[in-house]
């Protein structure tokens, strides 16, 4: 059972530019696995996990390509995603209504419906 | 700090926050400070940097250092509408005062009654380090890595602080480009304090999250 | 999850993993260490390289790494790697100069030469 956090949206625009992102402040995306080797910037403990976007931070290169000396364009979405530590840790969680906010690549995400 | 720029950058003496540099010169030479000379000097000789980019680079990072990070949560708690425009786009509120962000995409989060915020990089040692200087060993180890979005308060219990059960403990997990800086509470008794003074209760620690402001 | 039950995640990846205390002593930077981290700055600014790269690199070294070798040493460790990646100069270039300057004396300031 998913727990899911309140998220406030900001009252201001993501200071960095962005264009054409799919996913809005509020919505409930689920982060996709993924077990490939290589260069991520997607934490581990929070793939597959559901979550709400609280901010879209702006538009940005992939750094799984710059990493291998690419340019890592198109630039892409990078979305602040709140989760609850319930939803992440279960019932191992300190507290379940403490949060964890990470920026995942829009790339990482998939919309997931609340429960 | 009296050292000559032109001819030799001598680090004699104390360090910016204090301490002596370690004595360096008279240790036994090890493997990897072979390769940093050799790679400066090959750097330097193709003409891809100089010595002197190199001590410039050296003297803009050792110029930051929390004392800054202080001087922008003072003018926040002092001026709600910097404090707007500081929560918005934490980079120009910066420059605005005359702090080069130098690239770094800073994201200021604020500290309420209801929140406390703390701030880590599980995957490497990402750190708002244009503003504050370069993070401490401990920000960098396993430890705190891999524990702080896992038990965010028993680490912050290690650190010496309890936060009661009505607070929600918001850790940030940097993972991507922004950096993050915690804007702590001004505590209360600290009305008509000027900005150096509730500068000087604002330790690096509260801005990664791992403390608050204590009055003296 | 606190233990590695999964395939393919990867040591740095440390988030929620299980640790004991956290050790909370600090140094000041070393000049050498201090020089690293300027070439770090000089040579993304310039395009050599990017953080990613360094991280990348970095990843690449293993959990030994992490353990044995301090956090410095594992940046010129990985900034080498990203400028012999970029055609900075060669392994022969980096092989001659690393004999020369541990010919030159058996301390940093020696070592160093000029060390402007």
């Amino acid at each position: 059972m998913t727990v899911l956090p309140e998220v406030t949206p900001p009252p201001f625009q993501p200071p960095y530019p962005t264009q054409d992102a799919r996913f809005a402040p509020g919505d409930t995306v689920r982060v996709r696995p993924g077990a490939a080797p290589g260069h991520m910037r997607t934490p581990w403990f929070l793939r597959g996990r559901t979550g709400r976007v609280e901010r879209i931070c702006g538009d940005f290169a992939n750094p799984e390509e710059l990493a291998y000396r690419r340019d890592g364009g198109p630039a892409r979405a990078v979305y602040r995603v709140r989760f609850t530590m319930a939803e992440v840790w279960g019932d191992g969680a300190e507290r379940a209504q403490d949060t964890i906010d990470a920026e995942i690549f829009e790339h990482w995400l998939e919309p997931a419906d609340a429960p | 700090m009296p050292h000559d720029h032109h001819d030799h950058f001598h680090h004699e003496g104390m360090s910016p926050s204090g301490h002596p540099y370690r004595p360096d010169d008279d240790q036994p030479l090890t493997y990897w400070q072979r390769m940093e000379i050799a790679v400066r000097e090959l750097l330097v000789e193709k003409g891809i940097t100089t010595a002197a980019e190199i001590n410039a680079q050296i003297e803009r990072m050792d110029a930051r250092s929390p004392a800054l990070g202080a001087s922008v949560v003072a003018r926040a708690w002092d001026d709600p509408a910097f404090k707007q425009r500081l929560l918005a786009d934490g980079s120009a509120a910066m420059e605005e005062i005359g702090i080069d962000p130098s690239g770094m995409k800073l994201v200021v989060v604020e500290n309420t009654a209801r929140v406390h915020n703390v701030v880590v990089c599980t995957l490497c040692s990402c750190y708002p380090r244009n503003l504050l200087g370069l993070p401490p060993d401990w920000y960098k180890t396993r430890a705190y890595r891999s524990r702080t979005v896992r038990e965010p308060r028993a680490v912050l219990r290690e650190f010496g602080l309890e936060l009661p059960e009505d607070v929600r403990v918001q850790v940030h997990d940097s993972t991507a480009d922004m950096r993050y800086l915690v804007l702590p509470r001004r505590p209360s008794g600290t009305e008509g304090w000027s900005a150096e003074a509730l500068a000087g209760i604002v330790t690096r620690d509260c801005m990664i999250g791992v403390a608050v402001p204590q009055l003296p | 999850m606190t233990d590695d039950t999964g395939q393919g995640r990867r040591w740095h990846d440390m988030g929620g993993k299980d640790a004991g205390e956290i050790a909370r002593g600090e140094h000041d930077f070393a000049l050498w260490e201090k020089r690293v981290d300027a070439l770090l700055c000089i040579a993304t600014a310039k395009g050599y390289f990017t953080v990613d790269g360094l991280r990348r690199a970095l990843e690449d070294m293993g959990e030994d790494a992490f353990e044995t070798m301090t956090y410095y040493e594992r940046w010129i460790a990985s900034i080498t790697q990203n400028m012999v990646e970029a055609g900075a100069f060669t392994i022969e270039e980096l092989n001659a100069r690393m004999e020369e300057v541990a010919a030159r004396g058996p301390t940093y300031g020696e070592a160093q030469g000029a060390g402007e």
